[in-house]
């Protein structure tokens, strides 16, 4: 391939780091997009001018890039473009845990699910195949557990790179007009019955052994699948349909797997989307067995499968004696105190939320959105009130702010401004919304892994100086109420959210700060001296503990005491005691 | 080979991802089939941090509560914590060296003593083999050398297929060389105590610091 964008998110932020080094070293282009909608339109633009592409982000991303999937699904594309989507299933780092395969369904596009290393890598070289044959994007769906995953890959050769490719006008293709649109729907339902028949054919789906135990399963679960068989020492006894190129179902293969097995049982993740498949196939197809899924042992809508519990759902469904080892008696255990993430020493985000509560209080709303700043949610801080998805933050404080009586104070990321809070803030102004959004600028995408974005100088890293002016584009958008702020002098941001607060309409705090661990790798930290606790002044009011939780403090019996190690020396706390307690170590 | 399923939690910064991604280098470079996985969400900000490695026959790459072979716990309170990994014949290595969280500081919960800790999961557990990680990284000279103590600790505990050299081979490969020789001798120590603390112990673990 030689064209890739994304816009990371956790579980694929790991893939465009891979194309971000590669690309530095060969023809392929890369770019973090804007946002999901962004990417896949850039990537669109390639793919239809005839190069390979490749578009990765996570499963909510492919929400925001929903609006031109769908249609791009219609208009097709030239050279292959592989789409790859990352689910989250038990929601370890996202706000829902959506099923995408519906996606493949929504928009009849072909979708692969792999299950392990090497198929990773198999797939994305068979969809990029699939993708030029059928002149359609393919989705390949993955889940956490497979992308946090490192295993050995055997590499194939390298196919020659085509870097550039040209564009041929058709307008009554790609310019989708409604007389235009209702042809290519035909045609897409023309290559979608054609992929049907590709599926059909694949080797990704499998039916392996030849007993009369049905088990059905996909992606990441085919593994538990296959150990729970042999653990169990059931492979005479089973069959498994495993669905590697799982939209369009291969409805033939699915129809002799229901009529060779006696009862089926379907081990899938999140919804019972290939149950509800197959008893529709089976109704057409006159088969009477039991097909079951959900509801099974522990199976169900929710969260992630173990092997532990597909080999207790298989050994239920199908009546066999399991007992597994004896787990531990834990009912000593005492209470343990949490380990929750917490914003880093030094953190900026710390600063500025200390800042506005100290003038807002306790009453106002405080919509925020998606990045280390939602951890502003926990104690002491307990600045999140409201957050669904990214940009959600500006645009929902207008409805709070218009809905109700209270003042709004609502934060967003820079990165996040960018990715979809834009809009949200032209509306504030057209509507002439009242409320104040801080946009914390620490310089980089941080949350994900320091990925730049539009508002970055990515110069340091060696690349072109492309920055765009947050504050320009703040007041580009119409806000007259702008107010610049460094968090880290704390009584001075305190002035400016005052002033902020106290303007009748619209207003912007852009707090600027790099994110330490952002400005440490890329060389841009200034050195500073560690803080300490002077015993002879403090007074234990514990202010620099109760309000900031830094973890660079800690109790010493009942002494707040300050780790030298940790500590970088932003002043925050010294600034916070009322007894001037807190000062810089002696160089 | 019959699967063998290890745990590794810590928290973030102690290394413990690395741990686990050597070792499964390590296994790819004897032969033996091996899938690592993390869950490390937030890890820089402070979380708990959980890596699996599964070796042999299995193809699943994540271990089911109750069902590890071998725990390995970079911080007292988190091996505590993970104990529901475990199964009466789990072996548990542990890390003596507490982190406490910041929810202690506020107020918001208290830490054990390590202890109680310790002697809790030495009634609970199979083994248990614990160590002062950091005082032995110390020792070797490197504070962030925690990590190769406790797969030194690993190798020495006689519960994995893979012998001091080969995990030393993978080590020298697949580490910063400014730090080799320092990451040998961590590696070295942890060795070293966990192999007395099973010849002198037979089945039961004693703590040796």
């Amino acid at each position: 391939m030689a064209f890739a964008t994304c816009y990371p998110g956790t579980p694929s932020s790991e893939i465009p780091e891979q194309f971000f080094r590669i690309a530095r070293e060969t023809e392929l282009y890369f770019e973090y997009s804007t946002n999901e909608k962004v990417a896949l339109e850039v990537g669109a633009g390639a793919a239809i001018s005839g190069v390979r592409t490749i578009v990765t982000m996570k499963h909510v991303g492919l929400n925001v890039a929903a609006d031109p999937l769908l249609t791009l699904a219609y208009v097709g594309i030239k050279g292959g473009m592989v789409i790859i989507c990352a689910d989250d299933p038990y929601l370890f780092s996202s706000q829902n845990e959506q099923d995408n395969r519906y996606y493949a369904r929504l928009s009849s596009l072909p979708m692969l699910e792999p299950t392990n290393t090497q198929e990773m890598k198999d797939f994305t070289i068979a969809a990029f195949d699939l993708s030029e044959d059928l002149e359609l994007p393919v989705i390949i769906r993955t889940t956490t557990r497979l992308n946090h995953i490192r295993g050995a890959v055997r590499l194939g050769r390298l196919r020659p790179i085509k870097a550039k490719g040209s564009f041929k006008k058709d307008p009554f293709h790609f310019v989708t007009v409604p007389a235009v649109s209702r042809k290519l729907h035909g045609l897409l339902v023309k290559k979608y019955d054609r992929a049907a028949e590709e599926s059909d054919n694949s080797p990704y789906n499998q039916i392996i052994g030849k007993g009369g135990w049905g088990i059905v399963t996909n992606g990441v679960s085919f593994n538990y699948v296959s150990d729970a068989v042999s653990e169990l020492g059931i492979t005479d006894k089973t069959c498994v349909l495993r669905l590697g190129f799982s939209w369009p179902l291969p409805g033939k293969v699915c129809a002799s797997f229901l009529k060779q097995v006696e009862k089926v049982l379907v081990i899938e993740e999140l919804e019972p989307v290939m149950e509800h498949d197959l008893k529709a196939i089976a109704q057409e197809h006159g088969v009477t067995i039991p097909i079951k899924g959900k509801g099974v042992g522990g199976l169900s809508r929710l969260f992630e499968y173990d092997p532990a519990m597909v080999r207790k759902a298989i050994a239920e469904y199908f009546g066999l004696e399991y007992n597994g080892p004896e787990a531990l008696e834990l009912s000593e255990v005492p209470e343990l105190p949490a380990r929750p993430p917490n914003l880093c020493a030094g953190c900026p985000h710390r600063a500025t939320y200390y800042a506005v509560k100290q003038i807002c209080g306790p009453d106002t709303v405080h919509p925020t959105d998606i990045g280390c700043y939602t951890l502003g949610l926990l104690p002491p801080i307990s600045m999140a009130d409201f957050v669904i998805c990214m940009g959600s933050s500006v645009s929902s404080s207008c409805g709070f702010s218009r809905a109700t009586n209270q003042k709004v104070v609502s934060f967003i990321g820079d990165s996040t401004f960018f990715h979809s809070g834009i809009t949200g803030l032209i509306n504030a102004v057209h509507n002439n919304h009242k409320f104040t959004l801080v946009i914390l600028d620490n310089g980089t995408t941080a949350m994900t892994g320091h990925q730049p974005h539009p508002g970055v100088n990515p110069s340091p890293m060696g690349l072109e100086n492309t920055q765009v002016s947050l504050e320009e584009l703040v007041r580009g958008c119409g806000v007259k109420d702008v107010h610049l702020v460094r968090p880290l002098k704390v009584k001075k941001t305190m002035e400016e959210v005052k002033a902020a607060m106290e303007y009748d309409g619209i207003s912007v705090i852009i707090s600027r700060e790099f994110c330490p661990l952002f400005a440490k790798a890329t060389g841009q930290f200034k050195r500073t001296r560690a803080f300490y606790v002077n015993h002879d002044r403090c007074k234990n009011h514990r202010d620099c503990i109760n309000e900031l939780a830094c973890p660079a403090m800690y109790l010493e019996g009942e002494q707040a005491e300050i780790d030298k190690d940790l500590c970088i020396g932003c002043s925050v706390c010294a600034q916070v005691c009322p007894e001037n307690a807190i000062l810089p170590l002696k160089a | 080979m019959k699967p063998k399923r290890l745990v590794f939690v810590g928290v973030g910064g102690q290394g413990n991802l690395l741990a686990s991604r050597l070792l499964g280098e390590a296994c790819l470079s004897v032969g033996i089939p091996a899938v690592v996985s993390e869950i490390h969400g937030m890890a820089q900000r402070g979380g708990i941090v959980e890596s699996a490695v599964l070796m042999g026959d299995v193809t699943s790459p994540i271990v089911s509560n109750g069902e590890a072979d071998v725990l390995i716990g970079f911080e007292p309170v988190e091996t505590l914590r993970a104990l529901g990994k475990c199964n009466t014949g789990t072996t548990i290595i542990t890390n003596t060296h507490p982190l406490p969280p910041f929810t202690v500081s506020v107020g918001q919960g208290s830490y054990p003593p390590v202890d109680e800790i310790l002697a809790l999961i030495e009634r609970k557990a199979n083994r248990l083999i614990a160590l002062d990680g950091n005082a032995l990284a110390g020792q070797a000279g490197n504070a962030l050398s925690l990590n190769m103590v406790m797969l030194g600790a690993l190798t020495g505990s006689g519960t994995i297929p893979i012998g001091m050299e080969d995990m030393k081979k993978t080590i020298s490969s697949s580490t910063k060389k400014t730090f080799l020789e320092s990451n040998l001798r961590a590696f070295d120590l942890g060795m070293e105590n966990a192999a007395i603390q099973v010849q002198s112990s037979g089945v039961q673990g004693s703590r040796l610091h």
